[in-house]
């Protein structure tokens, strides 16, 4: 296209933004790779005179009395994969039953649900801990993941739904005149269909379990389980808070979900354009 | 029979040191049940099971030992035992529930949850780790700490799993009325037999003991005492302009008036975790009020319509505008570096500042907050022991440790605080640093009060009240009306 | 055939309920439980759940942190929700004008999403905090210094009369580029001819948007309303990790007074009240616009 006056502006307002959504990252990266002695909040925005890694070092692997992130990284994976791709799941298969089979009282059902959503989740924690000790999963890892499998069930769920809404009637009543019934259309059109609408819900899940802090930090007693917003808030301490430290772990656990958006962040907008949350 | 009364002897003397878990290895000469051999070393067989214990446990790390798998069992000649100390058998005894059988067998955790994560803290907790592993080598410890000032994550998750009925074994618990906050008589264990066994009432002074008894028991063994009422000062800017550490509030704001419009902070202050600010109140409250006032405050003795309540707030709002305005964005470490910095001259900080300063190479200058010479307005940590915790023998060795000279040392010189316990020898104090020296002889002589927004004068209910209205009054400025919120805080939490 | 619709009626509901009551359990039973302990005498570690009526509530009502902070929620929420979409929307509606490199201005404006709160608020808190006058400006304070623009420095959080707008500020950077890639999304799906229809019939391009492409857009304003308004209701983390309360309680929201109250000051009962108020307001707020969204569904 030309590069008129009104282009020019319109691409030095994205830029403008763009400075605005990337000033944060700049002060991210530039302190955590600052030295200690260097690190300064009135120099914020100076870059490094020495480029040092030590602070990914010490996030990564300990130091002065604090664990590294190192070990909880692999608690968060183990928690975070199993519980994404079953709260998916179950979101897929109850999106499709409330799109497409209006059940009496389905319309309420989900009202219900999505209303739940809205509880703060701090009021419920002491009924969950002894709900979940109940079960023998307090504690625990699994535990972890049955927490975050059920209190993703309204949002997978309201993804799915209206992405399912969006499949042409015409190819479900197809199917049906063919014999299927609601587990086939499923199995035959809906989930072929349905990769966008995974491509949505996984990453959005991904990222909302791996930041959670609450229930880390509520049910993952044990430091050997803990996820890694555990570690991260642990980094800070009640003490002498090395910034370039806090700022290499913070960057070092937003890193999965960071590289998901960066080069997933397609498939998320596709999915999107597919009409998942187009209502 | 003689090779036994000089075990004994040894036992005796080793005693008296108050150590757990020291103790001396015993050869059996001839077949004998551990009852015997209790009523042999300790004039008395209900030992039987402590001494199982402790074999049990040096079995699981030392394979020379025997294994006892019954307490009636006959133990062959030969066998080696190990003869825990007195005191250690007679805790052990205390403690122990004869239904938990598993509990002879040694071994298991030790969950110790604290929100001690970096730093001098962290440090300190280590080096109680190491001394209790040299004499626990069969416990594995969990240290389950979660950072957040004050406890401010960590008291969310402790407290379900008190509910729960899962807490940790131990956990670090503020010396006073906090532990109304945790229920005590239903979630926590007295531990008045532990102190009379290891002799903490004779060796803790009888100031701190009155802090700790609560509903007539104690519930914490205390690691150390810091003391809240220290007004920090840089000194080359003092000595710049001629400044002495003022004695009370005329000559502070005096200093203040000096240093105001010379690009200097004359009182730096932060308020970003909330309870910076009301730290500071609490100091002036204690330069205001008589030592035997403010104690009545928190016990109903002294009405909060009190003038020195007044008083102090009209210094608070003085000193505001004298303060950083920024001060909401500052934790209160972070403050400090307006002091390193050499553009701040003063700020009110307990003890725990000084680890800061002397990380940051700081040649700080120290005084007591001015009107409160002679007044120590104390806090202090102390270790708890849950009803349910799931391995209360290890308990007990952690406690002792942490009640033990060599305990308190270890932890204190690297904490920056002062040992809890009376007995430190002149060399031994002589290892800590020059500001926690003077502090341990104030500690000795001063008038001890004690600290509000640490968790020792009130229940944290209270604790938060008070904090409450001191927070909008540095907003509203409203003497008045934040006097009647502290009044109806009292009343609010005394129930009158 | 009426053997095969009933059979997948069954199947339908059977299917849905494993999570029916899951929910059922884990939220409901909770918030029936939280609501009774809100009216009960729960004050102590130790539960007391004698019902003592609306003390709780009586209380909270008086206290006035609570009524601060119920100020700021609102002041919050209008902030976060106006402002994520407006700007979500604006950059959609620039991004859909075939730019180049829309993958890269699309992912910077995006990645924010990746972070958790407790990042964002450790790096705002950076960004805003104003510095003073003996130590030197920092932060965004510094950058309009540095810019010239010195004269549009404020104290941000630490100005009791700006306080939680500061939040606000830090929580519109993370979620708007959500807000911007459902616009885009729906942007895209609008048919060209309709637009094209618009034009023909003399439109301008404001009136286009005003009365063809918003209202096509209103599932996804929808969509974004729900999300952000339960993000917003529930804001905890960015507030911890960013300001704490703020001077005079000017940054402080429900969800963390009631944590203070709950674990800090053992008030169980008054912090059950608060949770049992947010719900109210969404109740009141949220749920008749969601049946009406869904009814409008079900006609089209």
């Amino acid at each position: 296209m030309k590069l008129n006056p009104a282009r020019l502006l319109l691409y030095l307002v994205l830029i403008a933004f763009a400075f605005y959504y990337l000033m944060p990252v700049y002060v991210l990266v530039v302190t955590s790779l600052k030295s200690f002695a260097e690190v300064n909040l009135y120099r914020m925005w100076n870059p490094p005179r020495t480029f040092s890694l030590e602070s990914f070092r010490r996030a990564l692997f300990g130091g002065m009395g604090y664990q590294g992130l190192a070990s909880n990284i692999l608690n968060s994976v183990i928690m975070v994969l199993p519980a994404t791709l079953i709260s998916a799941a179950l979101g897929s298969l109850n999106g499709y039953i409330f799109a497409r089979w209006q059940f009496r009282g389905a319309n309420t059902l989900f009202t219900l649900a999505l209303f739940g959503m809205f509880i703060p989740y701090q009021s419920i924690l002491i009924p969950l801990v002894q709900t979940l000790k109940s079960i023998g999963l307090y504690g625990t890892i699994p535990g972890l993941i049955l927490t975050h499998v059920i209190y993703g069930i309204p949002i997978t769920t309201l993804i799915f739904r209206n992405y399912y809404a969006t499949v042409p009637k015409e190819l479900v009543e197809a199917a049906r005149i063919d014999g299927a019934g609601l587990l086939g259309v499923y199995r035959r059109i809906m989930l072929p269909l349905s990769l966008p609408g995974f491509a949505v819900v996984l990453i959005w899940q991904f990222t909302s379990i791996w930041n959670d802090f609450l229930f880390a930090v509520t049910i993952a007693q044990n430091p050997a389980v803990q996820p890694v917003t555990v570690a991260l808030n642990n980094l800070a301490g009640s003490f002498i808070v090395e910034w370039n430290v806090q700022m290499a772990g913070a960057l070092l656990a937003a890193l999965p979900t960071l590289l998901v958006y960066i080069f997933l962040g397609r498939y998320f907008m596709r999915g999107l354009l597919a009409g998942s949350l187009k209502g | 029979m003689r090779k036994v009364g000089w075990l004994l002897a040894v036992f005796v003397a080793v005693g008296l040191l108050g150590w757990a878990q020291a103790g001396a290895p015993l050869v059996l000469d001839k077949p004998s049940s551990l009852a015997n051999i209790s009523l042999a070393v300790f004039g008395d067989s209900a030992y039987a099971p402590a001494i199982m214990r402790a074999t049990n446990s040096k079995a699981l790390v030392d394979h020379t030992f025997v294994r006892i798998s019954r307490l009636d069992e006959v133990l062959p000649a030969g066998a080696k035992l190990w003869i825990p100390d007195a005191a250690w058998a007679k805790a052990f005894l205390a403690i122990w529930d004869p239904n938990r059988v598993e509990d002879l067998f040694g071994g298991g955790k030790l969950v110790v949850g604290s929100w001690w994560t970096a730093g001098g803290e962290a440090e300190g907790l280590e080096a109680l780790f190491a001394l209790y592993r040299e004499h626990f080598p069969d416990v594995v410890i969990v240290n389950a700490t979660v950072a957040g000032g004050a406890g401010f994550v960590f008291k969310a998750v402790l407290k379900p799993r008190l509910i729960a009925g899962d807490p940790p074994d131990t956990f670090q618990l503020h010396a006073g009325l906090e532990v109304e906050g945790y229920s005590p008589e239903v979630y926590l264990r007295p531990l008045d037999d532990l102190y009379a066994i290891f002799g903490w009432d004779k060796v803790f002074p009888p100031d701190l003991l009155d802090l700790m008894r609560y509903e007539g028991h104690y519930w914490g063994v205390p690691v150390n005492i810091h003391r809240s009422n220290v007004l920090w000062y840089n000194k080359e800017i003092f000595a710049k302009y001629n400044l002495k550490p003022p004695a009370n509030w005329d000559e502070f704001f005096q200093i203040c008036e000096i240093l105001k419009g010379k690009g200097i902070v004359p009182i730096t202050l932060a308020n970003a975790g909330g309870w910076e600010a009301p730290h500071l109140f609490e100091t002036i409250l204690a330069s205001t009020l008589t030592p035997e006032e403010y104690r009545g405050l928190w016990t109903g003795a002294t009405p909060w319509t009190h003038p020195g309540v007044t008083r102090a707030l009209e210094i608070l709002k003085k000193i505001l505008d004298y303060a950083n305005p920024d001060y909401s964005a500052h934790t209160w470490d972070t403050v400090l570096e307006y002091i390193a910095a050499g553009r701040g001259a003063m700020n009110v900080m307990g003890d725990w500042a000084m680890g800061w300063f002397m990380a940051k190479g700081v040649d700080v200058g120290w005084a007591p907050v001015p009107g409160t010479k002679g007044v120590f307005v104390a806090l202090s940590d102390t270790f708890a022991f849950p009803k349910r915790a799931p391995n209360p023998i290890n308990v007990i060795g952690w406690l002792a440790v942490c009640g033990s000279k060599e305990g308190q040392i270890a932890f204190n010189m690297r904490k920056g605080s002062i040992p809890a316990r009376t007995d430190i020898t002149a060399e031994e104090r002589a290892q800590f640093n020059p500001y926690l020296q003077s502090c341990m002889e104030d500690w000795a002589r001063d008038a001890i009060v004690p600290s509000v927004m640490h968790g020792a004068a009130a229940p944290e209910s209270w604790v938060v009240d008070f904090k409450d209205a001191i927070n909008l009054f540095l907003v509203t400025r409203d003497i008045a009306g934040t006097q009647a919120a502290l009044v109806a805080a009292a009343k609010a939490a005394l129930g009158k | 055939m009426w053997f095969k619709r009933k059979r997948d009626q069954i199947l339908s509901v059977l299917l849905v309920l494993p999570s029916a009551l899951a929910i059922l359990v884990f939220v409901y039973a909770f918030i029936a439980l939280t609501t009774y302990v809100s009216f009960s005498n729960w004050n102590r570690l130790v539960p007391d759940y004698t019902f003592v009526g609306t003390a709780n509530y009586l209380r909270l009502f008086q206290n006035p942190r609570f009524l601060i902070t119920l100020r700021n929620l609102g002041v919050f929420t209008g902030l976060f929700v106006g402002g994520s979409l407006t700007l979500g929307f604006l950059l959609a509606v620039l991004l859909d004008r075939r730019i180049k490199a829309e993958g890269l201005f699309r992912t910077i404006y995006l990645y924010p999403l990746a972070l958790s709160f407790i990042v964002t608020g450790v790096v705002w808190r950076w960004l805003l905090n104003p510095g003073s006058p003996q130590m030197g400006s920092t932060g965004i304070n510094l950058l309009l210094e540095m810019m010239g623009l010195g004269f549009l420095k404020t104290g941000w959080y630490t100005d009791p009369r700006i306080g939680i707008i500061a939040v606000a500020v830090a929580a519109i950077w993370q979620m708007s580029g959500y807000v911007m890639a459902m616009y885009l999304a729906g942007l895209r799906g609008i048919p060209e001819e309709l637009r094209e229809a618009a034009r023909v019939d003399g439109a301008s391009e404001l009136q286009i948007y005003r009365f063809v492409v918003l209202p096509l857009l209103r599932p996804i304003t929808f969509g974004a309303l729900i999300v952000l308004g339960h993000i917003s209701l529930k804001i905890y983390d960015l507030v911890v990790a960013m300001t704490g309360p703020g001077p005079g309680y000017s940054c402080d929201v429900p969800a963390y007074f009631m944590w203070e109250l709950t674990f800090r000051a053992n008030r169980f009962a008054q912090g059950a009240g608060i949770a049992i108020i947010l719900l109210a307001i969404v109740s009141i707020l949220i749920v008749p616009y969601l049946r009406y969204s869904l009814r409008r569904e079900v006609e089209a």
